[in-house]
């Protein structure tokens, strides 16, 4: 515990705090953007070039709204909802392995916050606790839509948390470890977990798009019928983190699928190009984020395709559709690892 | 499902609904929804067909029916001698005008010996038919190709004819509109559109 | 030393929120407390160094049961001011079972040695996923399958109940 080793994951840790929120901010106009362009539109252009200002002024925009809190409104639980969604969505950034490790004067420092030996559990008991923030918001604002919604978002996630988690499983059973960063490393030289377990990827990506409350499971906020679900009566800053949080949830989502399904920082011939050794780790941060850009690109690409679910048929989706092929995907990857892997 | 067949059909686009059951690679939607995404792409490299409106307008047709004009003649001169057809012919009733009695020293100023001392048109009643223009024996009151503008407050929208009034300095051109097939057409009294 | 300043502290919260869960007047505000007891459980798990649990820990308790919880005591609705309101006798009796079970509880204690903390928690290697696993999987094999199949049932159980009765 010296302190160069502190003041270094200290540094990491605003580095990457900051990061999130930058791409939270500009993935709020990327999917504009991409929304107008997938309508045959523009999507916004006036606030500086291309809509660059854009975040800026909707950041502006709820900071100068005007707070607004139901008169019969649990006041500690109102604002503790939008904070403890933020904090859950800000806290699985810790895990994740952004990139090799940088050599820095004959010292070795990694790109990853914390390599916990349990780092896929701990991303499950964060995804799992995700649904408070939701909850206490909806339940605090005194609100039939928004608790409808939150008791919506709380169904949801845990249906689909299963599916997750044990598509999660094939995975640790290849790699024989829980690790992140192990997971990552053993896929190294195009040995991309996608190409062992696709069905297993389908259904991590299917489950990711109900765990973020996207499109087509945005049901706990659908503004048609539940006019917003359980940000119905937020407002200002607190509406604010609510949406953001989501974009948070996506970026940290995609990095999830590139890290486990994608190799995270590993490219194509990363170790035959003879670069340097904090060359081909800044590369491979950067194929990292090119893998997270595509996904957030996907999760929106979807959004603009696919109609909403209707509830009945979400839940039989996750537990009769999603549920067997996750359990077949175990079944099956243990039964060809017994078989050849020794 | 025989009279289905014998249907008009007017866009071959409609399709029957039909419950069949289906069929394996059906029920496993992915390729569906590939297609829908694949469709969506398609859109997302199409040309965008937004207009930039108050830097690139976009060109209306010369007899655009948009904003009243009220014209004077070649002397600058008003051509309205308030018989008030138009406010007759209007069909949302939004004209409403008061006549008055030239002075000897507006000569200069209008036409006739009658005109409008007051001419109104109210722009949230107005549906821009057109009819004002055809029923104006006077030729003085065209549409043009002009955009009304939005406004903050109600009473903004009765346009009076301090804006109504074309300036002498300014003229609006509407010769596009006032062909002589337009012309010959409204002295034919045979029609009975000008009975 | 950190741990051991972590210790109290978490020990502190948990005692806190354990107690707000009996005193605070709204069932939520009860569910929330006891949430947060499992979070300060959790940390207890991590300071002797057996992360898995701590982890799991959360994932079951937190993320599945509380919320569970959670969504009964907001469905239901218990905001209503009087409900808990009992007669003088029925207090008097529930003091005097809690007051008994209390006794019973501290004499337990005071019999048990508890042990001591060990002075280095983190050399210890039982809590990390791979023993544990081999733990469970080769000493605690019966034990560990057959509480599988109790999980099982239970489950065949819940879904029995929740069918539609065809008649």
């Amino acid at each position: 515990m010296d302190i160069q080793f502190v003041l270094y994951k200290l540094i990491l840790c605003v580095v990457i705090l900051l990061l999130s929120l930058m791409i939270a901010m500009y993935a709020t106009l990327a999917e504009r953007k991409v929304a107008g362009f997938f309508q045959d539109r523009l999507g916004p252009n006036r606030a500086g070039i291309f809509g660059l200002l854009q975040p800026v002024a909707d950041g502006m925009k709820l900071f100068f709204k005007e707070e607004f809190m139901p008169a019969n409104a649990d006041k500690v639980l109102y604002i503790l909802g939008p904070s403890l969604t933020m904090l859950v969505a800000l806290l699985t950034s810790a895990v994740i392995p952004w990139g090799g490790t940088l050599n820095i004067g004959g010292t070795e420092f990694a790109l990853q916050v914390a390599d916990v030996n349990v780092g896929v559990l701990y991303v499950f008991a964060i995804v799992s606790i995700g649904v408070y923030g939701i909850m206490i918001g909806g339940w605090a604002s005194n609100n039939k839509y928004a608790l409808m919604g939150s008791v919506r978002a709380a169904s949801q996630m845990i249906s689909y948390e299963l599916a997750m988690s044990m598509s999660i499983v094939t995975i640790v059973m290849t790699t024989g470890s829980l690790s992140l960063n192990e997971i990552v490393a053993q896929q190294h030289g195009m040995h991309w977990n996608v190409f062992t377990q696709p069905i297993g990827f389908v259904v991590f990506l299917i489950c990711a798009f109900a765990e973020c409350n996207r499109a087509p499971f945005d049901l706990p906020e659908c503004d048609s019928e539940l006019i917003g679900g359980y940000h119905t009566e937020y407002s200002s800053m607190k509406l604010g983190f609510y949406l953001f949080s989501e974009y948070i949830n996506m970026f940290i989502s995609s990095a999830m699928i590139s890290s486990l399904f994608f190799g995270g920082y590993d490219f194509p011939f990363m170790n035959d190009l003879g670069l340097s050794h904090n060359m081909v780790t800044i590369l491979g941060t950067a194929a990292l984020f090119i893998k997270i850009t595509f996904f957030g690109f996907l999760f929106m690409w979807v959004r603009w395709t696919l109609p909403r679910f209707r509830y009945d048929q979400l839940m039989r989706f996750g537990w009769k559709g999603l549920m067997p092929w996750a359990i077949v995907n175990m079944v099956l990857t243990g039964f060809l690892h017994l078989l050849f892997k020794k | 499902m025989n009279q289905d067949s014998t249907k008009i059909s007017l866009t071959n686009r409609s399709k029957v609904v039909s419950n069949k059951k289906m069929t394996l690679l059906e029920r496993f939607y992915l390729p569906a929804v590939l297609k829908g995404m694949s469709i969506t792409l398609s859109h997302f490299f199409k040309r965008e067909v937004t207009i930039q409106y108050p830097e690139v307008k976009r060109p209306f047709s010369d007899i655009y029916r948009g904003m009243h004009v009220l014209k004077l003649d070649d002397e600058g001169r008003e051509r309205c001698t308030a018989c008030g057809l138009c406010a007759l012919s209007c069909p949302a009733e939004a004209i409403t005008m008061i006549a008055a009695e030239r002075k000897e020293d507006e000569k200069d100023l209008y036409r006739e010996e009658k005109y409008a001392s007051k001419y109104e048109i109210n722009m949230l009643r107005c549906i821009f038919c057109g009819d004002c223009e055809s029923a104006c024996p006077k030729e003085a009151i065209f549409l043009t190709n002009r955009i009304v503008p939005s406004q903050y407050k109600r009473i903004d929208f009765i346009y009076g004819k301090d804006v109504l009034v074309e300036k002498k300095d300014a003229r609006v051109d509407v010769s596009k509109r006032q062909t002589p097939e337009v012309l010959t057409f409204k002295q034919d009294k045979s029609k009975s559109h000008n009975k | 030393m950190l741990s051991l300043y972590l210790f109290y502290f978490l020990s502190t919260v948990a005692l806190i929120s354990a107690l707000m869960v009996l005193l605070s007047k709204k069932p939520i505000h009860s569910v929330l407390y006891l949430t947060l007891t499992f979070f300060t459980l959790a940390g207890h798990y991590i300071l002797l160094n057996a992360q898995f649990l701590a982890v799991v820990h959360i994932i079951v308790y937190a993320g599945a049961i509380m919320v569970l919880f959670l969504f009964t005591v907001m469905l239901l609705n218990l905001n209503l001011e009087g409900e808990f309101q009992k007669s003088t006798l029925m207090k008097f009796v529930a003091t005097l079972t809690g007051g008994m079970l209390f006794l019973v509880l501290i004499g337990t204690l005071k019999s048990f040695d508890v042990g001591t903390l060990s002075e280095h928690p983190e050399l210890t290697q039982i809590g990390l996923v791979k023993n544990l696993g081999k733990t469970l999987y080769s000493d605690y094999l019966l034990p560990f399958e057959l509480s599988s199949i109790l999980f099982l049932s239970a489950m065949v159980g819940a879904v029995m109940l929740g069918k539609k009765d065809k008649n």
